[in-house]
């Protein structure tokens, strides 16, 4: 009798904890029936392709949000990163060329040198959080405007194209039946996996986000920490912008708007706590996917795009306050 | 009408673990001050939170007014005439001084349907009641240009505007100067002399002397007796507040204590209010106790020693090498341990594992080339640990917020084992802890030190001082008032040292 009030409640624990994963799960199943080619290789690839480099935004952000903090700039950073890369990688003979002078790089050239730009963002976003103590909120909120404010002065407000073949194929080509998007994925989350898990790094992480105080006790260095997450997380946009511009073949002042409220959402839905010291590369997969599917089923329903955002918007705010809830339980 | 303006009877109030409240009394008459004495910990400021509705008692009922009373809230308790001056102020610095006074009933009028605040009414009652109170300060002006002890005079100001029976003073006095203690005196007799039941709490002596009419004590949340002020004498205070017997509550101690290794030398504070001048002495393997009442500063001075606190001045020896401690990395990489206070605050990592927990201040002692963490190494120290120092917990992944106190504890104290240091400071070791695991702290306590460590322990328990020290260092409002040998010991000799204010 007893044992059964238990599995009960566990049950309920469970629906209660991954609400939102399971009604996303029902709602893509409700859509694979009504809807046609909701089940087919093409929709399921458009998927992974939408997913690689949100998650890789995501993981940039986790790091933020484990410590208590947030990174408002990280879908400006994206989009930063975005233009950065395709004004070095138009083709030689496109007309409109943003820097003329530039040489033919290979697309890889291209990224290694967007990655250290975009770093500078993410140490002064931390150096501002650690040292000054401006929370993070306000922090990464004014680098958010100042890094548009930058993209528009860098690219004069054109949007740019002309794309040389060989960084439009980076989201076009694929290893074997893996496009070459997931694999980028695929090595930033191994390599997220195993810095959180295995690295001092990562328990320094979650011990500032579980109690910054005894952190600081321990003898944990904590604005290196913090440092470290906030310069990690603009690498990771900077990769995520990198691939975001050569799936849509151009960049704008526009690239990236709004990714850091998904990021942020998909983490949260995917077990990230805004209370801090608690959250899984796994998780924010998940998160990340159920996010994804939940646009695709919108698009499959036919639903007015403007409806969409309503929807992503209640979305967001259901999984913080099923978050919290869990919190505010045990006290 | 019964001859008591207030009684609490049998009020039982329980915390996790704590029974903080055990069948304890208090009986006011009207126009009497009334002071209320205790250790640290007594259970006077709960008795108190009770009487003004921050806590619920588990058991017991007030009798105000001689009819039996529920008090719901503190808003329910001002309206009811019993008003609190808090150790801890919360003044909103940022608002002016009537609106402190006024926050949350604040006087209002009609304009047509709307209602709103009097803010003219607001001040000139404001500026009446500072006026009853001696008090010389412009209403409107922003409370945060005040000094702390003058907000305590305004919160002073505050209960008396709600037009009070029963107005209860938690150490008035702490933050105020001589001439202000003075015109708080001024205060609580007018007060008297109109017939408010004022309780008054404070651990300093003379002024309880000085001031009350009837002095009720406390010791471990128990009603002690009610005596006449009249004709008390300190020593007589002391003994009932603190006399208990010491009993074999604490282990044999086989520690030998050795040439001084540890050596403080006019440790100041930045903050003048702190800790200042503060030089002390440790031995190898010797427990050096740390007594002293609150706001003695002992927390802030080992903070400080441990590099939480930032200090002006002092030099800090270790076997004969100055150290340089700004920040604790500093102090853990020279061979100290803190464990602090408050374990939830700056101790545990409550929402990581109990493996995490143990491990996190000794990382760098299990790398595989250097950068990657070495899981079986972390599991073998927790599994070494949970061994020697007896943690019950069902595995080393569970979190540690869902251990006892005294678990916790153990995994705090097996953090810093792991780092092997040579001087151990403990603040209020066992605060929070039941008898059985403190006994098994006490055993810890006592073996570190007979391993050769020094053993700094800050303790409000007298007797567990006594119990477990070779030497107490006294403090009293930021200096170091004495040292006692361990031998010598007893609650007299402590408290006439920890009460040597300037």
């Amino acid at each position: 009798m007893e044992n059964k009030q238990l599995n009960a409640k566990a049950v309920k624990n469970f629906l209660s904890n991954n609400a939102i994963i399971i009604l996303i799960f029902i709602l893509a199943l409700f859509v694979g029936f009504v809807a046609d080619n909701f089940w087919t290789s093409n929709n399921f690839k458009n998927l992974v392709v939408n997913v690689s480099p949100r998650f890789i935004i995501a993981c940039g952000v986790s790091g933020c949000l484990i410590t208590k903090g947030t990174d408002l700039s990280a879908g400006r950073q994206v989009g930063l990163a975005a233009c950065l890369a395709a004004m070095m990688l138009q083709s030689v003979d496109y007309a409109a060329r943003a820097l003329p002078w530039m040489p033919d790089l290979p697309w890889f050239a291209a990224l290694l040198i967007v990655i250290p730009i975009m770093a500078v963002f993410g140490a002064i976003n931390g150096c501002v959080i650690a040292f000054l103590k401006v929370p993070p909120f306000i922090a990464t909120l004014g680098m958010q405007t100042i890094v548009y404010g930058l993209c528009s002065v860098v690219t004069g407000n054109d949007p740019l194209g002309g794309f040389k073949s060989s960084y439009s194929q980076v989201a076009l080509g694929s290893l074997g039946p893996i496009p070459y998007l997931a694999i980028f994925a695929i090595v930033v989350g191994a390599y997220m996996l195993f810095l959180y898990n295995k690295t001092r790094h990562g328990k320094y992480m979650y011990a500032i986000g579980g109690n910054e105080n005894a952190a600081q006790v321990a003898g944990v260095n904590v604005p290196a920490t913090l440092i470290r997450i906030y310069v990690l997380a603009s690498v990771l946009y900077a990769v995520a912008g990198f691939m975001v511009g050569a799936k849509a073949g151009g960049a704008s002042t526009a690239t990236g708007f709004g990714y850091e409220l998904e990021a942020i959402a998909a983490c949260t839905i995917g077990g990230v706590s805004t209370n801090g010291g608690v959250g899984k590369v796994g998780g924010i997969l998940i998160g990340v996917l159920v996010f994804e599917i939940l646009k695709i089923c919108l698009q499959f329903l036919r639903v007015d795009p403007a409806y969409t955002f309503i929807a992503q918007g209640l979305v967001i705010i259901v999984a913080v306050a099923l978050d919290l809830r869990k919190y505010l339980a045990k006290k | 009408m019964s001859e008591y303006r207030l009684e609490m009877r049998d009020v039982v109030k329980t915390f996790p673990g704590v029974k903080a409240l055990d069948h304890a009394q208090l009986k006011l008459r009207p126009g009497t001050v009334h002071a209320l004495m205790g250790e640290n910990g007594a259970g006077k400021s709960t008795l108190m939170k009770c009487m003004f509705g921050i806590y619920h008692m588990d058991e017991g009922e007030v009798v105000y007014e001689g009819q039996k009373v529920q008090i719901k809230g503190p808003l329910d308790a001002l309206n009811r005439g019993i008003a609190m001056v808090h150790q801890e102020l919360q003044p909103i610095p940022e608002r002016s001084i009537g609106e402190n006074i006024y926050v949350g009933r604040y006087p209002t009028k009609r304009i047509g349907p709307i209602v709103t605040i009097d803010h003219e009414k607001m001040y000139q009652d404001a500026a009446a009641v500072l006026k009853e109170v001696h008090l010389n300060y412009d209403p409107k002006a922003k409370l945060g240009s005040l000094s702390v002890s003058q907000m305590q005079l305004v919160e002073i100001a505050k209960a008396v505007s709600a037009d009070c029976k029963v107005l209860i003073l938690d150490e008035p006095t702490s933050s105020l100067t001589a001439a202000e203690v003075e015109a708080l005196f001024t205060i609580v007799h007018e007060l008297r002399q109109k017939g408010v039941a004022i309780v008054y709490i404070s651990h300093k002596m003379d002024e309880i002397l000085r001031i009350s009419d009837e002095v009720t004590i406390m010791r471990d949340g128990q009603y002690i007796g009610t005596w006449d002020a009249k004709g008390l004498t300190t020593d007589f205070i002391i003994t009932k507040m603190v006399g208990r017997e010491l009993s074999n509550l604490y282990p044999p101690r086989s520690n030998v204590p050795g040439e001084v290794v540890f050596e403080v030398e006019d440790f100041t504070s930045i903050n003048p209010k702190s800790f200042r001048h503060a030089s002390f002495q440790v031995r190898r393997g010797e427990i050096l106790g740390v007594a002293g009442l609150v706001g003695a500063q002992r927390t802030e001075l080992m903070e400080g020693l441990f590099g939480l606190r930032c200090h002006s001045a002092g030099k800090i020896t270790y076997k004969g090498k100055e150290l340089k401690i700004n920040q604790p990395k500093q102090a853990i990489d020279s061979g100290i341990a803190m464990l602090t206070e408050d374990r939830r605050a700056t101790g545990i990592l409550g929402v990581l594992s109990i493996a995490d927990n143990v491990s996190i201040a000794s990382l760098n002692q299990y790398l595989i080339g250097g950068f990657m963490l070495d899981d079986g190494k972390i599991e073998q120290l927790v599994q070494d640990n949970v061994a020697k120092l007896s943690i019950k917990t069902p595995s080393s992944k569970t979190l540690i917020q869902s251990l006892s106190g005294g678990n916790q504890q153990k995994v705090l104290i097996s953090r810093w084992l792991a780092n092997d240091p040579d001087v151990f400071i403990l603040d209020e070791p066992t605060r929070g802890i039941d008898v059985g695991a403190k006994y098994e702290i006490y055993c810890i306590i006592a073996e570190l030190a007979k391993q050769g460590k020094s053993v700094i322990m800050i303790s409000s328990e007298m007797s567990e001082l006594i119990g477990m020290s070779d030497r107490i260092m006294v403090m009293c409002d930021g200096r170091v008032t004495g040292f006692i040998d361990g031998k010598d010991a007893n609650q007299e000799n402590i408290m006439a040292l920890a009460t040597q204010f300037e």
